[in-house]
Parts: structure tokens; sequence; C-alpha cells
């Protein structure tokens, strides 16, 4: 800028701060939803120190600011994947036929309580739970059912597990090889992201260093086997809905997967063998800019990272590829159609963003699991972006906002505060173990309740603009408590119908190999293939594993 | 002067989902009450012998997993086989309609559904559990 130029826009900046400062503004909270503060302008000064191609580069050009490939939306939409299970395999089957028939392209699998914590239909603790938040799966045959009449190798499929990610992969591997598409077509995601279950969603079964363990046989097993997968989404999702802020997501999620990283090199792996398959799961959440500005954020630390302190050569080590879904805890009861268009913002902060894949929340989720009906509105929300907005014409549109590049710097220095907070404590299990993240979310949650509480902050429909008397009446999905049954009963038919000498050799195999050091993969595909359940696998890996234990505080 | 409610906030099954149970815990301390927290995956006889050893006024159970129609009776069950039928149930979490009026009709205080101001439930605890010392 020349100075002459440069005592203009002074001037002019002056002048106008003048004007601002004469006239009376409302009192309203401008803070982000994450109560961060926001200026109410921004110009070339917030960003007069930005690189262009240091700061952000071109697409699919480190740092990968603009976004991870080069033709972004131009050369595919993103996958349009719908979170979806209930009942029984078949049940789940059915909605996802429902699906493919109404366009959607991609498969995510919500599993059960008992599933997810890795207990059988049948054991005492799952009365009462199966399949009523998703699915239940108890062996490869309800795998098999579940996936009946779609083509593995043609789709991808994204399954929500954790703990016992390992037995869920082995029978879809099993499911694949049954219906003829190899381990080296069938292509997916597992969650498999074990810190953030310590950090907020809670469904551990293991403690910390054994589940690491698991991870990265996984990790090596698939680079040699199943070289199409994902084997951890990792996710700052649920640390989100347990009430982080924006910036608490981003450096949360992100420690997490340096953690990983750091695991997979510890246990002897070479970095570019297992980073590339290496995912991320987002939150879209309310405050449209400060959301845009994290998923870019969240690309430019993680190439950066991996290429200047990880040593990662291969480009697709450093790509932020993520899964995206709207904020499940944003949505109210009160007024539910409001939902729709809740999620249609968000939806599209994530598209802006530049997301890999998105779910779109349906406007019934606070009572129950979605209807077909509402489920479908929620899939239409993200075609609607797609086909007729126009906002997949160019690439990262927002780039070069000054706002936009002022919140994307600040979001990373913050996050950055934080490494440097964990570093101190000693890394992230250290963290876990000292009880950091919970705290810190557990904080954001209880204030970000306050605000709302002292009308700071608003919640349309429910601390501002209710309705008097509100009868909610939507028609809602109910859960026919004969699944329950109908499960128990099938997965005691599983175990009558098999080959009981082979299920306990396979488990003793198992119990001997958790003792020592092998990779546990293969072992756990061989008691998947002879459809021992997952309760067993689970129950064989417990007597030497143990289990974790979280003391209760808030 | 009013003895201090007692009130023990539980999570009973395989749901890990704790926001809302922790967010309550923390607004009822802060207006004076004595709160205990069970921690994750109670079962419900975990979470009735808490109540009874804790000798709480109430007992606030939160279930986002929909196996609220199995956890509510068996808590209210098992509390009246431990001769504690006194120690009264409120709830919270991801419950249709239809099921908060079979769960009042089964003798559940009151159950708040999302989006709830926690002043409403404090004030909802004051009113019917405060006894005298």
């Amino acid at each position: 800028m020349k100075k002459s130029a440069e005592s203009e826009y002074e001037k002019g900046k002056k002048h106008w701060e003048s004007s601002f400062g004469e006239e009376p503004v409302q009192d309203v909270d401008f803070s982000t939803v994450s109560s961060e503060s926001v200026k109410p302008l921004y110009g070339p000064d917030d960003m007069a120190d930005l690189d262009y191609l240091r700061d952000l580069g071109f697409p699919g050009e480190y740092p990968f600011t603009r976004g991870v490939y080069p033709t972004m939306y131009r050369g595919r939409f993103w996958t349009m994947r719908q979170f979806s299970g209930f009942g029984t395999a078949r049940d789940t089957n059915g909605r996802y036929h429902y699906l493919l028939d109404h366009g959607q392209t991609g498969l995510s699998v919500a599993f059960d309580m008992p599933t997810i914590m890795g207990y059988d239909s049948d054991h005492p603790r799952s009365e009462g739970e199966v399949g009523r938040c998703g699915v239940a799966i108890d062996s490869l045959r309800d795998m098999e059912i579940l996936f009946d009449g779609i083509d593995l190798s043609k789709i991808t499929t994204s399954m929500t597990i954790n703990a016992p990610a390992s037995i869920l992969l082995a029978f879809y591997l099993c499911a694949g090889e049954k219906k003829g598409a190899r381990s080296d077509q069938v292509g997916g995601t597992i969650q498999n992201d074990i810190l953030k279950e310590y950090i907020a969603q809670k469904s551990w079964i293991f403690p910390p260093e054994q589940s690491m363990r698991l991870i990265t046989d996984i990790m090596a097993f698939c680079s040699d086997h199943v070289p199409r997968w994902n084997t951890i989404s990792i996710s700052g999702y649920h640390i989100r809905e347990a009430g982080s802020t924006a910036v608490q997501e981003l450096a949360f999620t992100l420690a997490d997967g340096f953690a990983y990283v750091e695991a997979g090199i510890a246990a002897g792996l070479d970095v570019d063998v297992f980073a590339p398959r290496l995912s991320f799961f987002f939150n879209a959440h309310l405050d449209f800019f400060e959301e845009i500005a994290k998923y870019r954020a969240a690309r430019r630390i993680w190439a950066k990272r991996m290429k200047e302190k990880y040593g990662a050569k291969d480009p697709r080590s450093l790509l932020c590829r993520f899964h995206t879904q709207t904020a499940g805890c944003t949505l109210t009861a009160q007024q539910p159609e409001n939902n729709i268009v809740r999620t249609a913002f968000q939806a599209l902060s994530a598209v802006l963003g530049g997301t890999q894949s998105l779910h779109t929340n349906s406007m019934d989720e606070t009572l129950a699991l979605p209807s077909e009906k509402a489920v479908r509105s929620a899939l239409r929300t993200q075609q609607l972006i797609a086909c007729e907005t126009g906002v997949i014409n160019t690439i990262d549109p927002l780039a070069g906002s000054y706002f936009i590049e002022a919140k994307t710097r600040e979001m990373e220095e913050k996050a950055e505060e934080y490494f440097a907070k964990i570093d101190e404590m000693g890394g992230v299990v250290k963290a876990i173990e000292a009880g950091f993240f919970q705290r810190e979310i557990g904080r954001s949650a209880y204030e970000y309740q306050k605000a709302v509480e002292r009308q700071r902050k608003i919640v349309v429909g429910v601390n501002r603009f209710q309705l008097e008397d509100e009868a909610i009446e939507i028609p809602i999905l109910r859960i026919d408590p004969h699944v329950e049954i109908e499960q128990r009963n099938a997965v005691r038919k599983v175990r009558t119908d098999r080959d009981n000498d082979k299920v306990s050799r396979e488990l003793t195999r198992l119990g001997k190999a958790a003792a020592g050091t092998d990779n546990l993969m293969p072992i756990i595909v061989d008691c998947a293939r002879c459809y021992c359940t997952e309760g067993e696998i689970i129950a064989a890996l417990k007597e030497v594993f143990g289990e974790y234990q979280e003391p209760p505080i808030f | 002067m009013a003895r201090k409610i007692r009130v023990l906030i539980a999570k009973p099954g395989l749901d890990g989902h704790d926001r809302g149970a922790k967010v309550v815990a923390n607004a009822l301390r802060d207006a004076g009450m004595e709160v205990i927290y069970t921690g994750l995956h109670q079962t419900p006889e975990m979470i009735v012998e808490s109540a009874v050893q804790e000798d709480v006024d109430v007992v606030g159970l939160s279930i986002l997993s929909g196996a609220h129609m199995t956890m509510f009776p068996r808590i209210m069950d098992l509390l009246r086989e431990k001769g504690a039928a006194y120690i009264k149930v409120v709830g919270g979490g991801i419950i249709p309609e239809e099921d908060v009026k079979r769960l009042e009709s089964m003798g559940v205080a009151k159950v708040f559904g999302p989006g709830t101001d926690t002043r409403d439930i404090v004030d909802f605890l004051k009113n019917n559990f405060q006894h005298a010392a």
C-alpha cells in the first residue's frame, strides 16, 4: 500500500469508527455461540500479514486451507450420508434401500447401545436397549442381513463404532467376502476414535492403553488388506455435542489425531502408510462463520503439523478430509419444524467449509429416531444446497473475506494454545486421566446453559418467540418392544447353528494373542467368520485387557 | 431452617450422553442442594442402592437412549422393594410425550423435556421436596 493510500484508508477508518461510536447499538450479545468476541467490522488490516501461498494456497495444494481436492464440488458433490439404524438388521436394511432409492450416495450405520458397548442382545445389561437408538448387531449373521441386496464393492459404508470397532469391521469384511466383495474392494470408515470416547461420548470398554493397541492393529491390518478403508474418523462431533466451544472442538479433535499418529509411529508404522487413511468428523453448529473458519483452520493445522512435525511425505497424509453432521444439540423439541431451517443453515456452513460428506439431522430427533418423512426432508436439504443454491459453483467462495481469514487465523492460534497446554500435561491420555477435557467441556456446557437462561443467547421457540401451551404433534418413529425378543431369539439361534468347537478354539486363540503382541485383527476376522458373537469376542478380550472406569466428576 | 434437598443424579443403562445430567447437577448445586452424581453406565440396582445409602430425597434420571420405559419402572419397583418409596423420582432426556404421560401415571414425579430451564427444575424440587429440618 502506498503511503497516501494508507492515510486515506486510515482516515476513512477513523471516520467510520467515530460514526459507529455515535450511534446506539442494540442490547444484543454479539459474540459467537462459543462466546468468542466479534468486531463490528473487519478490514484489510485484519489480514495485513496474510501470505496467499503460505497461508491459503490453491485447492488441493499445501496447506490446503481452500480445500483438499483441486476440483472440490466441480469434481463431485460431497457424499450425502444419512446416519441411520434402528430395530433389527432387517428393519434397517429396509431404511437403507429407501434412502438409496431417494438419492443417498453412501451408507452410515447407527448401532444400538448394546452393540456399542459390546453386549449381545440377550445379555442382562442389554434389557430395554436392543434396537432402540440404532440397529442391533450381534454376529456376522446380522451383518449379512443388514446389507442384503446392497453391493458392498460399489457403495462405501461408515460405521459409528468405537470400542468394538475391530469386531464390526471384521463382520463387515466377512459379509463382503460372502457376497463376493474382496477386502481390497470394500471401502468405508469405522469411527474407531476411542480417545474422544473417554473425553466426551463415554462409550468405552477397555482402558486407554489396550484400546490404543487395538487401533494400531487395525491401522496395520487395513494398510495391508483393506486399502480403501478409513481406519479412524477422528471426531469432534461428540466433543461439541457434549458442550464444548468451537475452538475446543477443533483443538481437542486435532490433538486426538496427533495422538493416533504418534501411537502409529511408536508401533513402528511408517506415517505415510497409515496417515492417508485417517479422516475426521466435525460438527456443523449454529454460528455460521465461526464454523466455516473452523473447517479451514483444521485443514491448515493438520497439513502443517503432519509435514513439519511428523515428517509426512505423501501429500495424502496431509489432507484433513472430513465428514460433517449438523448439531443435534441445537435442535429443539419446541416448534420442531424450525429444526429444518436450523439444519439447513448448518449444512450450508459445512459445504462452504469444504466438507467431504454430510449428515443432516431430521426435525424430530429431540423426540425419537427420525421418521421416514423427516429423514427425507433432511436429505432433500442437502440436495437443495447442491442443486439449487449455486454455492458449489466456485471453490472456497469465502476465502479472502477479511472476517473469515481473521477468524480462521484466530482459531488456529487458540488451538495452538490448547496443544501447548496438553503437551504440558504429558499428552492426550494423561490429560484424559486428569479429567482435563471433561472439565473444560462441562464448564462450557454449563456456561452456555446459563447464557440461555439469562437470555444472552437466544434459542428461538425456547427462550424467545415461544408458543403458548404448545402441543407437540408430529408423528414419531416407535420401536416395537417385540424387536428385543426377536433379536434375543436370533442370537440364540446363531449360537446353536454354528460349529461351537471351532468357536471356542478361536476365542481361546484370541485370548492368548491379546496377552501377547501379535496383531489381533486377523484373529478377530477368523472369530467373526465362524459366527462368534460380538459379546463373546469382547468377553475374551476383557479377560485380558480389563475394563475402564471413569471417576464421576461434574 | 429447611434441610438442604439431597439429590442423586443418575445415568441408568448403557447411554453415555452426560451433558444434561452434568448441567442439571451443577445447576442444583448452585441452587444450594446437595448433589451426588453416580457416573455412567449404572444398573437400576446400583442406582437404588446409592439412593438409599446416600439418603436422598429425590433421584433424577437422565436417559437419552430410548430405554426409559424399562429403566424408570424398574427403579420405581426397586425403591418400593427396598422400602424407599419415599424417595421421589424425576427424569429427563429424549422421551416422547406419550411416554411422559405413562411415566407420570406410574408415579414418576416429573419428566423434564429438552429445552427445560434449569430454574424450573430447581423450583419444582424446592416446591415439592423441601422438608423442614
